[in-house]
């Protein structure tokens, strides 16, 4: 055991650097299942209205097969993107406590005191570990506290944990595997991008009685899943995915003793010995450093774009059979109008988890000027708002990518769906690009930390974060006016149903050209790199 | 214009941290400066003043004579800078961050960064992550060796390299760089280096000037150590000024005597009739141990602080 001495030091060091960060989103999952149970109730009150709402193959793609008609398992069944949640966080944590240590040399630092080889990793997974197991505590308290039955709520709990610890051992492998850190998140997060498809086709292969449904035995956010809380619970699933997270554990452990400090397991290529004539501006340097993460997330709205363009035709049968329901759809303009709401709202949320990417390619500003990588370059014939500029390019141009890529794939596979690719396509273009004046705001403020209050930078995730909140929970509780017109995604107009008007837009850009403007200012005058 | 760098009564406060307290500097142009001064003094923050990436809180800095904050770009294209601490992209290989950074200024030597790989012994073609420290730190002196500028801002250049590297970076400043004439401001607290480079020193301690002249000015301060055998016990040497911690031992002496003085202490000793001497010169050394051995309690403490502000 040689190996692990001073893992409960690190342990103590993990959560003196994350006990904020931890908190935080631990809070955040439980608010979001807090607000379903009460809504859930009452819109949907007899077992038919959720039968018939859930056997839609959109939300099965979302959010999985509906197991049973009580009111626990329908908050369940409602709850199934929150797994994809903690499992990206479970090895977002794992990799920044392994990988990125290595990277920037921390690790040495720490390797070098009495502590053991594998200590470091220990710590990292018995934090996140030890964080799902607090989630899946509250969170079934949570529910027993909607008046939800304790062990459904408890194997909710265990729901979320289990596939939060599953995807920390996910990372804690992919961890070995590369040196850089971006590299590892990225095969670990594809690692979940997989898991997340195979449990969607073999979903909606299922409810068509296709012959894919075995798919979903591949896919562990399958296995947690049908663990089934609220509908007869099916324990022995946690046993199978703690198996399979120790078996991952242990392959992390065996890669980590087989490599040497700062290695990783895949070679690492040469590179040029002279730089080709391309790479000779502060633009063609900042395409260098963001192309990597461009790629990422343009494929990854291909994907999301295609399969909601694929199941945006069955969203009209939602309604059928439901009268409380159709006199609501009637309202929005009946079957028709259903889609155009669903296609808003899709796009609403491709908004959000576009300005995600906003704000990261933002914030990569933050990371070179913290990294000293910003000081050679502003030491050379550049100044400062060329090098601030080469970077918010991607800013602003890279979330229009990715939404333009989105609604393409969406629509171009909703209008063959239909027959109509000429009329759905740019309908379905158009909903994605108005979302792109609410992006720039939450990259705008993020712009305006960085310039303005450069040690707070990293709360520019904290207005996306709000956001996201408002956007999923807010109609849900019936939240006050006022404070859903905080989101700038309140006011993107909802296309492709409702006329787009231009002043909100306007005043969106307008907005967002105010705070970039203030932190270009507030740049242009401050400390570079920012002292305490 | 004479001078390449000219700061008078620089003022920066990290907080309620003074790390430049009125601090004065003139680099003529053409000349080797060494800017010594131990961690923390104060000297990179100097040199980021002099980049215009740190604003002043009060007086005035004339670089190349321009303003360094305002005029920071056109500056920037005649002069090269080597930080204290070299960071790469981690994804970018050392050949593309030489070009990039030369590109970046206005203009690169093709021979000479060829000549310079050479001489360092550095691989091109490896990722910024995976160089050790000493090579990071190579990367950047090939790049602002090999740029066409007339102005090197070099912090502690030498930090990370090994013996024969060290001798190689010395080689090129004293042969290239007098032969093209450019103006080194070289931040160190290895004070053989400065002694084998710079044609003038400037020492900081806490923020300020505290010596600033030639090498041989500077030798006036210092204070020569004489170990000496006598034919009989010293006479006169413990009342004359200018002798310093005088051990006395029978015919045996040991004393150090300030530069002015030595004609004198060696004229009492030959009057007693000297069997052996030994005589060391002044070194940067002691000139450095005399200013830092002294430093009170309390600024050795802010010192320290100060190590953490400005890496």
């Amino acid at each position: 055991m040689s190996t692990l001495v001073g893992a409960g030091k690190l342990i103590r060091l993990i959560l003196r650097r994350d006990r904020l960060l931890l908190a935080l989103w631990i809070l955040f999952v439980c608010l979001v299942l807090l607000s379903f149970p009460a809504s859930l109730r009452e819109v949907f009150p007899t077992a038919a209205a959720r039968q018939r709402y859930a056997d839609n193959a959109a939300f099965i793609a979302l959010y999985g097969r509906l197991s049973g008609t009580s009111l626990g398992e329908f908050v369940a069944w409602r709850a199934g993107f929150v797994p994809v949640m903690v499992a990206l966080i479970g090895l977002l944590t794992v990799i920044r406590h392994t990988r990125v240590e290595e990277e920037t040399g921390r690790r040495e630092l720490v390797g070098a005191t009495v502590v053991g080889r594998h200590a470091g990793l220990a710590a990292a997974l018995l934090v996140t570990f030890g964080a799902n197991l607090v989630l899946a505590a509250l969170v079934a308290l949570c529910m027993v506290s909607q008046h939800l039955p304790a062990a459904g709520s408890v194997a909710l709990g265990l729901e979320l944990a289990a596939v939060g610890w599953m995807f920390a051992a996910v990372g804690a492998v992919a961890a070995q595997l590369t040196t850089g850190a971006g590299g590892a998140r990225g095969i670990a997060v594809a690692v979940l991008g997989a898991a997340w498809l195979l449990r969607v086709v073999g979903d909606a292969s299922g409810q068509a009685d296709g012959g894919l449904s075995w798919l979903w035995w591949l896919s562990p956010i399958g296995w947690v899943q049908r663990i089934r809380p609220y509908g007869g619970e099916r324990w022995w699933l946690l046993a199978l995915v703690a198996g399979c997270t120790a078996v991952l554990a242990t392959v992390a452990v065996a890669l980590s003793a087989r490599r040497d400090l700062g290695a990783g397991l895949l070679p690492t290529r040469p590179g040029p010995a002279s730089a080709a004539a391309g790479l000779r501006s502060p633009l063609a340097l900042a395409w260098r450093l963001h192309r990597g993460l461009l790629v990422g997330w343009t494929a990854g709205f291909a994907a999301l774009g295609a399969v909601f363009g694929a199941l945006t035709g069955g969203i009209g049968d939602l309604q059928r059979d439901n009268p409380s329901l159709q006199d609501i759809f009637a309202r929005m303009g009946g079957r028709a109008g259903l889609i155009d709401t669903y296609l808003a709202a899709i796009m609403g949320i491709l908004g959000l988890i576009a300005a995600a990417y906003a704000i990261q390619a933002t914030l990569r500003l933050r990371s070179e000027e913290t990294g000293g990588r910003a000081e050679p370059v502003l030491a050379t014939a550049v100044g400062r708002l060329r090098w601030a500029g080469s970077h918010l390019v991607f800013s602003v141009l890279g979330p229009a990518d990715a939404l333009v890529t989105a609604g393409l794939a969406g629509g171009l596979i909703y209008g063959l769906d239909t027959g109509d690719v000429g009329h759905q396509l740019p309908r379905v273009l158009g909903a994605a690009l108005v979302q792109l004046p609410a992006v720039w705001v939450l990259a705008a403020s993020a712009v305006a930390l960085f310039g303005l209050l450069p040690r707070l930078a990293p709360a520019a995730w904290g207005p996306l974060a709000v956001c996201l909140l408002l956007t999923l929970v807010g109609a849900a509780v019936q939240l006050d006016q006022r404070l859903l017109d905080l989101s700038p995604f309140t006011h993107v107009p909802k296309a492709p149903g409702a006329a787009v008007a231009a002043a909100p837009l306007v005043w969106l850009a307008t907005v967002a050209v105010a705070l970039a403007a203030a932190g270009l200012v507030g740049l242009r005058r401050r400390d570079m790199p920012a002292t305490p | 214009m004479t001078n390449a760098i000219d700061v008078v009564g620089l003022v920066k406060t990290f907080g309620r941290t003074r790390a430049l307290d009125g601090l004065d500097l003139t680099v003529a142009t053409g000349e080797v400066h060494g800017f010594l001064g131990p961690n923390g003094s104060g000297k990179s923050t100097t040199i980021r003043v002099l980049l215009g990436l740190l604003r002043a809180d009060a007086g005035r800095a004339t670089l190349l004579g321009g303003d360094p904050w305002a005029d920071a770009v056109r500056l920037h294209r005649r002069l090269a800078y080597v930080p204290g601490d070299v960071t790469l992209w981690p994804n970018l290989s050392g050949g593309e961050v030489i070009d990039l950074l030369g590109h970046l200024r206005g203009g690169l030597d093709r021979g000479r960064r060829d000549e310079l790989l050479e001489r360092f012994g550095l691989d091109p073609a490896k990722k910024g992550r995976t160089y050790s420290k000493g090579n990071r730190q190579k990367v950047a002196l090939v790049a602002a060796l090999a740029s066409d500028v007339e102005l090197l801002l070099l912090d502690e250049p030498t930090a990370g390299l090994d013996p024969l590297m060290e001798a190689a970076f010395r080689d090129w400043i004293n042969a290239e760089e007098r032969a093209r004439g450019r103006t080194v401001l070289l931040s160190s607290h290895i004070l053989a280096e400065v002694e084998a480079l710079a044609d003038r020193v400037s020492i900081i301690r806490a923020g300020r000037i505290v010596e600033s002249g030639t090498l041989a000015d500077l030798r006036h301060l210092t204070r020569t150590s004489v170990t000496a055998e006598l034919a009989a016990p010293p006479d006169g040497l413990a009342n004359l000024a200018g002798v310093h911690n005088l051990e006395v031992d029978g015919t045996r002496v040991r004393f150090q005597v300030d530069s002015p003085c030595l004609d004198e202490a060696l004229r009492r000793l030959t009057a007693v009739g000297v069997r052996s001497l030994t005589s060391q010169p002044p070194t940067l050394e002691e000139l450095f141990l005399r200013h830092y051995q002294t430093v009170q309690p309390a600024d050795a403490a802010q010192g320290g602080s100060r190590a953490g502000v400005s890496r």
